[in-house]
């Protein structure tokens, strides 16, 4: 075990997967000799030489899309669009390209490509670089969506992400880069698409993914003083999502709440809401809530972001609304 | 035959000749089927622009592959997709080359490096662009071309790509079909620029041909394939061609001169080459047993098609994800 933060984690999983593959190679806007905005891909330039580790210009569409022609030409590019916000100059190359080519070419060919990018607010980083998007991507047939909670879950679904035949948007929540876990020396792949266990309790299921799993333990905790345990689920991965997890847990609990960084309003947690409302609606013994930030773009002013991005208090309150 | 021995060049000019006669009478045949319904969907012909096609897909080399566009058969035919695969999967059959699920604006044959027709305009810039760096990466003795039109000279794919491909210095070849009309607009109206001005802006050498000569074409882009693989970087050939059809089948094309639209015959690229073959003294039998070759390689395939169930629809979801290995 080493003990490594969120973006070492991530670090760790390139340069593990492109010593493992020489088909792997990495660019995006200022990844390559500043070493990312964030840092994470710090000294991989170096290590892997120019012709592998790339610093683009700002120019999301043909990066985009050249990631997808490289994809369909041997290589499994890594792409980091520096804000998720600014995915919305690459929509074209990933969600009329890469996510249709295998489909519409009838199998012939699949877009092995990861788009790594930053969501989520706490940084006084204003409407356009704190958007939570991931609910555009998942909602797109082709595409794959992971958002780790964790070092250990963001090396484990980088590294599936890589290997992965088909597109992945690999969501990192900015807040947590430099959060410190535990990584297995011998950490591997983890599966995309399994949901994990982060706290077990038998009254309530609270769904979450990211960011918002630490937030979703708090609540955790606090419901607990009065009595309540809540069973949170970890998502890991949006799109697929681990509906068995969840449905197993909710026969466990009967209740359900999803949180969720992203604007509540037709995000994740609707699409979560009414599969269980379908398929487990005879274990339902309450109302399923959801907790995610108000239909408005991400404020700028601290006090104002911060009453905006959903607290444990939230998830609290409609943990109770739950139960009623 | 006339002659005993012929001329490797004869040779050459009659392979570009089938080429481009392919293009021509597969889609005047998907001109009928589609009138008569049997072809379903939106379809956009490149009848008067074979040329492009044929000239450029003669200068390739076996490990190129090439970006296309929505009007993209002849790319496509050119680079040589089987006819039946074509056919079967225009016409919504089983067979397919692409299962059914992309038709005539997304047909692509990954094993001979075309990576797809494609219905945004632009797209197929920056697919190409990603082509020529798994090139570079890989060391590979290939370049990637990217087909485009007129019309995609506004988008700002086209610009991006220049600078990416100049900035890397990728083998990549941009290939522009003029014809001079941005879908139902005249480019003069759409964009301010000229493309050899664009393409010099960023340093990128750029080379303008008639795109109705197909031996210009062919000679232009086997020039300029030496000079990319050569470690020159990207170039830009801009074909000037003429659109004969509409942007769609079935366009009224109200918005063009009745006058010019008379005229086109002047400018097909098919009678200019037949014209000079006939001048190196090919025989005219020879041209007419060429038609009649390929005409019936196109019926056995329609044939095949109209015989051919149409794509089973139970498994829709199947293919949209490769499964994990």
């Amino acid at each position: 075990m080493t003990e490594l933060r969120f973006g070492q984690a991530i670090n760790k999983a390139l340069a593990d997967a492109m010593a493992a593959d020489e088909s792997v190679i990495l660019f995006g806007e200022d990844v390559a000799e500043p070493g990312g905005p964030f840092g994470v891909t710090r000294g991989l330039r170096k290590r892997f030489g120019e012709l592998r580790v790339r610093d683009t210009p700002i120019s999301e569409g043909v990066i985009s899309g050249a990631a997808v022609g490289a994809a369909l030409s041997g290589l499994r590019p890594v792409l980091e669009i520096m804000f998720m916000d600014f995915t919305t100059l690459a929509m074209d190359a990933l969600v009329n390209q890469a996510a249709k080519a295998h489909f519409m070419f009838g199998g012939q060919a699949s877009v092995p490509m990861v788009l790594r990018t930053p969501h989520g607010g706490g940084l006084s980083a204003g409407p356009q670089h704190s958007q939570c998007l991931e609910a555009w991507f998942a909602h797109v047939p082709g595409l794959k969506v992971a958002c780790p909670s964790n070092p250990a879950d963001a090396y484990g679904l980088l590294r599936a992400a890589i290997e992965d035949p088909n597109p992945v948007i690999f969501v990192e929540n900015k807040a947590l880069y430099a959060l410190k876990g535990e990584v297995a020396d011998d950490a591997g792949a983890e599966p995309l698409g399994s949901a994990r266990t982060a706290r077990v309790g038998r009254d309530v299921t609270v769904v979450s993914y990211g960011a918002t799993v630490a937030t979703a333990l708090q609540a955790a905790e606090a419901l607990s003083g009065d009595g309540i345990e809540a069973e949170v689920i970890d998502l890991r991965t949006v799109q697929p999502w681990d509906r068995d997890a969840v449905l197993a847990s909710l026969a466990r609990t009967h209740r359900l709440a999803i949180a969720h960084e992203a604007v509540e309003a037709f995000g994740v947690g609707a699409e979560i809401a009414a599969a269980m409302a379908d398929i487990g609606f005879y274990e339902l013994d309450g109302p399923i809530v959801r907790v995610g930030a108000p239909f408005a773009p991400v404020p700028f002013a601290k006090t104002v972001e911060a009453a905006y991005i959903p607290g444990p208090d939230d998830i609290v309150r409609a943990v109770r609304r739950s139960m009623e | 035959m006339a002659r005993t021995t012929r001329r490797k060049k004869d040779d050459e000019r009659l392979a570009l000749y089938r080429s481009m006669l392919l293009i021509r009478r597969a889609e005047e045949r998907l001109r009928v089927l589609f009138a008569d319904g049997e072809v379903p969907g939106f379809i956009h012909l490149s009848i008067g622009q074979e040329a492009v096609a044929a000239g450029v897909a003669s200068a390739l080399g076996p490990d190129d592959t090439l970006a296309s566009t929505h009007r993209g058969h002849g790319h496509a035919l050119a680079r040589g997709m089987a006819l039946e695969g074509f056919f079967l999967e225009l016409m919504g059959r089983q067979g397919g080359i692409c299962g059914g699920r992309g038709g005539s604006m997304h047909v692509a044959d990954t094993s001979i490096g075309m990576l797809g027709a494609n219905g945004i305009v632009g797209a197929g810039l920056a697919i190409a662009v990603g082509s020529a760096l798994a090139h570079q990466v890989k060391g590979r003795d290939a370049i990637a071309v990217a087909f485009f039109g007129d019309g995609a000279m506004a988008e700002g794919a086209l610009h991006e790509s220049l600078n990416l491909a100049a900035l890397w210095k990728l083998p990549l070849l941009l290939v522009c079909e003029n014809n001079g009309w941005s879908e139902f607009s005249p480019t003069e109206r759409q964009f301010a620029a000229k493309l050899s001005d664009v393409a010099a802006a960023f340093g990128v050498p750029s080379r303008t041909v008639d795109g109705r000569d197909v031996e210009a074409v062919a000679e232009a882009a086997a020039k300029l394939r030496r000079e990319i693989v050569g470690g020159g970087g990207p170039r830009v050939l801009e074909c000037t061609v003429h659109r004969f059809g509409g942007h769609f089948e079935g366009d009224p094309q109200r918005y063009r001169d009745p006058a010019q639209l008379a005229e086109l015959d002047r400018h097909d690229p098919l009678a200019l080459a037949a014209a000079k073959l006939a001048k190196a003294g090919v025989a005219e039998t020879e041209l007419t047993a060429l038609a009649a070759e390929v005409e019936e390689q196109i019926e056995r395939a329609v044939g095949r098609a109209r015989a051919a169930p149409p794509p089973p629809a139970d498994d829709i979801a199947g293919l949209v994800y490769r499964a994990v290995p």
